[in-house]
Parts: C-alpha cells; sequence; structure tokens
C-alpha cells in the first residue's frame, strides 16, 4: 500500500512542480464552456436546454486533454521500465497513475461543474444531480483513458489516435451522467442513473489497470 | 487449431477450401436475393420496404460475428502468439468494418420509410455506430507503430476491451424502450417473424457470412503472399 501511495504522491508532485496542468484543463474547460453562448446565442432558455451536456461534454473533452502525458513522460525518460521492474504490480501502479490523473483533472472539474452550470443557467434542482455525478463518472474516464494511453506510447499522432480510442468509450459515461441532470430536473429518481455511474466505475477499476499494464508492458518491451 | 497455425499448411488447406466457399456464396447470395426480392411475401404494414431487411440483418449479424472473430483472435494471438491469428484479426477488421457501415445506411434507408427519420439517438443504434469506431480505432492503432509486431499487439488489447460493446449491442433493444424493434429471430418461445420471411433471412444470413469467410480468407492469403514476395526481395 505504501508503494502505492508513494507513487500518488509522485505523479501529483511531478504534476504540482511542473506547473499549470490541472490549470490548464481547467482553463480549457471554462473557456470551452464560455463559447457555447456565442455559438447558439444567450437566451437563457437554449442554454438551460443544453447546460447539463455542455458540461458533461466539455468535461470529457478536458479530460482527453491531459492523458496522453499520462505515461508519455515516463515513457520518454525510460522510468517506465524501472516502474515495470518494481515488485508493485504494474495494475496497481495503473491505478495510482489513474488516481493521480482524476485528482488533477476529475476532482478540479468536478469542483468547477456547478460554477458552470450557472453561467449556463442550469435548473436548480439539477446541480446535485450534477456535481455527484461527475464525482462518480470522472474517475471511469479516468480508468478508461490509461487503457488508451498506455496503448497509444510511442505512436504516431498518438495524440489523435488517443481520442479516436477513447471517445466512443466514454459514451456510456456520459449517457448516464447526463441522464441523472435531466432526471432530476424533471421530478424523476437520479439514482437509477447514479448507480449505473457506480457499476461503470465498479467494473472499470479491475478491468481497465488489467488492459493498460498489458499494454505498457508490451509498449516497453 | 494449431494445426493450421502453420502458414504453410494454411495456405494449402485455404486453398482447397477456397474455390467451394466462393461458389456456396455466389449460389447462396443469388437464392437469397431472389427469395427476398420476388418469392417473400410483402409485409402487411411495411409492404415493399420490408425487403431491406433482407440485407440489413444479415449485415448487422456479420457486424458482430466479425468482431467477434478480431477479438477471439486477438486472445489467441496475445496467449499463444500465433502470427496466423494477428493476420486473421487484422484482415478481418476491416470486412467488420465495412458489414457495420452497410448495417448503419441500410439501416437509415429503411428508417426513412418506416420511422419517418433517417437517424435516432437510440440504444441499438448509437452501440452499432460505437462498433464502427471500434473497427475505425483498431485499424488506424495498428497502423499507428513503425514496429508492425507492437501495432498487432496493441490492437490486440483494444479488441478486447472492446468486446464490453457486444452484449450492449445485443441487448441494448431489452434494456431501454427503443424505436428498433425487439429481437425476434433468436428469442425463447420460437421466432415471431413468419415462416415465409425467416427462410430467405436464413439463406441471406448464411451466404453473407460464407462471403465473409471467403473475403477473409482471400485477404489472409495475400497477406501472406505480400510478405513471402518482399522476403524474396530482401534475399534477391
Amino acid at each position: 500500500m505504501s508503494g502505492f501511495l508513494r507513487l500518488v504522491r509522485r505523479d501529483l508532485r511531478l504534476a504540482l512542480r511542473q506547473g499549470g496542468d490541472a490549470a490548464m484543463v481547467l482553463a480549457f474547460f471554462l473557456l470551452t464552456v464560455a463559447l457555447f453562448p456565442f455559438g447558439v446565442g444567450p437566451e437563457p432558455e437554449v442554454l438551460r436546454r443544453i447546460a447539463a451536456g455542455t458540461v458533461w461534454v466539455t468535461a470529457l473533452l478536458a479530460a482527453l486533454l491531459s492523458l496522453e502525458r499520462l505515461f508519455l513522460a515516463d515513457y520518454e525518460d525510460g522510468s517506465l521500465e524501472a516502474l515495470v521492474l518494481m515488485p508493485l504490480p504494474l495494475e496497481i501502479q495503473v491505478l495510482a497513475k489513474a488516481l493521480a490523473h482524476w485528482l488533477t483533472t476529475g476532482l478540479p472539474l468536478t469542483v468547477v461543474a456547478p460554477l458552470l452550470a450557472l453561467l449556463l443557467h442550469l435548473d436548480r434542482s439539477g446541480y446535485g444531480a450534477l456535481v455527484i455525478g461527475m464525482a462518480l463518472g470522472t474517475p471511469t474516464l479516468s480508468l478508461i483513458g490509461a487503457v488508451g494511453a498506455a496503448l497509444t506510447l510511442g505512436a504516431r499522432r498518438g495524440g489523435v489516435l488517443l481520442s479516436l480510442l477513447v471517445l466512443p468509450l466514454y459514451i456510456p459515461v456520459l449517457i448516464f451522467g447526463v441522464g441523472a441532470v435531466e432526471a432530476q430536473i424533471i421530478g424523476v429518481s437520479a439514482r437509477p442513473h447514479l448507480l449505473l455511474l457506480v457499476a461503470l466505475l465498479l467494473a472499470a477499476i479491475p478491468l481497465a489497470p488489467v488492459a493498460a499494464a498489458a499494454a505498457l508492458r508490451q509498449a516497453v518491451e | 487449431m494449431f494445426r493450421f497455425a502453420n502458414p504453410a499448411r494454411f495456405m494449402r488447406f485455404s486453398a482447397a477450401i477456397l474455390p467451394w466457399c466462393a461458389g456456396a456464396t455466389a449460389l447462396l447470395l443469388a437464392a437469397g436475393l431472389v427469395l427476398a426480392l420476388f418469392v417473400s411475401p410483402p409485409d402487411y404494414q411495411q409492404g415493399e420496404a420490408v425487403r431491406i431487411m433482407y440485407v440489413h440483418v444479415p449485415a448487422a449479424y456479420l457486424a458482430s460475428l466479425a468482431y467477434a472473430v478480431v477479438a477471439v483472435a486477438s486472445a489467441v494471438s496475445l496467449i499463444w502468439r500465433h502470427p496466423l491469428a494477428d493476420i486473421a484479426a487484422q484482415e478481418a477488421a476491416p470486412l467488420g468494418a465495412g458489414f457495420t457501415l452497410i448495417c448503419l445506411i441500410s439501416g437509415s434507408l429503411w428508417g426513412e420509410p418506416m420511422w419517418g427519420t433517417w437517424w435516432v439517438w437510440d440504444a441499438r443504434l448509437t452501440s452499432v455506430l460505437v462498433l464502427f469506431f471500434l473497427y475505425l480505432g483498431y485499424i488506424a492503432l495498428v497502423h499507428a507503430f513503425d514496429d508492425p509486431t507492437r501495432g498487432a499487439r496493441a490492437g490486440a488489447i483494444l479488441a478486447l476491451v472492446g468486446v464490453v460493446n457486444l452484449p450492449i449491442i445485443k441487448f441494448s433493444v431489452d434494456w431501454w424502450s427503443t424505436l428498433h424493434q425487439p429481437e425476434s429471430i433468436f428469442r425463447l418461445g420460437g421466432p415471431t417473424i413468419a415462416a415465409a420471411m425467416l427462410w430467405p433471412l436464413a439463406v441471406m444470413a448464411l451466404g453473407f457470412t460464407l462471403f465473409f469467410v471467403t473475403l477473409l480468407l482471400v485477404r489472409m492469403r495475400s497477406r501472406l503472399l505480400a510478405a513471402k514476395i518482399r522476403a524474396l526481395r530482401l534475399v534477391g
């Protein structure tokens, strides 16, 4: 367990010292959401209708933005080879890295989501479902993203390829995340949608690290 | 299975069965088209437009089957490192993408007169669209590396990850209330489709399957021959 925590701390420290990864993701999130009122017009009714979907789609794209760097720095400077040789199973290390990625992207996105929802005039009853849904859904995004990031290590045009691989797999999270908010707004329980988000997360926690670790092993082979 | 993993033996074996596969494909597709377009009755609700089904349903079935082939071949290649399994997976993927595209286009053409729209975002249609993107992602990933064995290995892992989508496609019409009609052929309590329509459909499905097998064999053979020519050039 201490190895796990040490790896999380190392990745967090790297993210903070190299500076601005999380800040950049947040700036992208804010800026992209701010584009929508210009695109569809500033009428509150229109914005209210698209608020939940806009926040969620933009959060997906923002989470995608920092994924490429999840393993790339370690791969390029060779520390990935050292990590593979560590006694700590590679699957657990992937879990640690995904957790560090979530702490630097998913968590900040969840925290600022209500602010953006406010800018888009989201119906007041939808905030709870939005925040809980983001808190439950964004870890899944980091885990699925870790598989894509590991698979595209060393590929030509890795960043574009990564989005092609990962975005289709993000669709279920998007559907249930937006579904929870919409259900809450029309006065139905958001619980089934949130439970499905939990189910996705519980499936991704054991499965995604296995696939990502297999991809990392063949990358350093 | 391992007996045919030897490329030389595969070439001999495939050369022997290829003409039979191709002939059976031609016969079945010809018979199936005649049955589907002329013999089978028009639907009492849908009229003549129901004949799109005889292309749409086999294409949909093969879209999933081809993905299963890619996934199984990928698992075999990851576990036993058979080079032939890699080739089978990589050559099946573009075929599967093609069938998925046929399925989406024919479904769209069928949806316009029946549902009044080319496309709806319902669970079955969306999950098949995701399948199409998975095929594209797989093909792109396989060709994205300078070292082809790395591409094959990465693609195999991706193919296995994408398997989660197959049950979603299959059960999407049961889990969500959708515009797409529920399963009417392989269900408990027997098919709900009329026998006069079931038979042409079965012939077409078998014809499509053999068409897939024929194309897969041709593609795998030409891939092996191309590798052989490249090796000879390097020597000469």
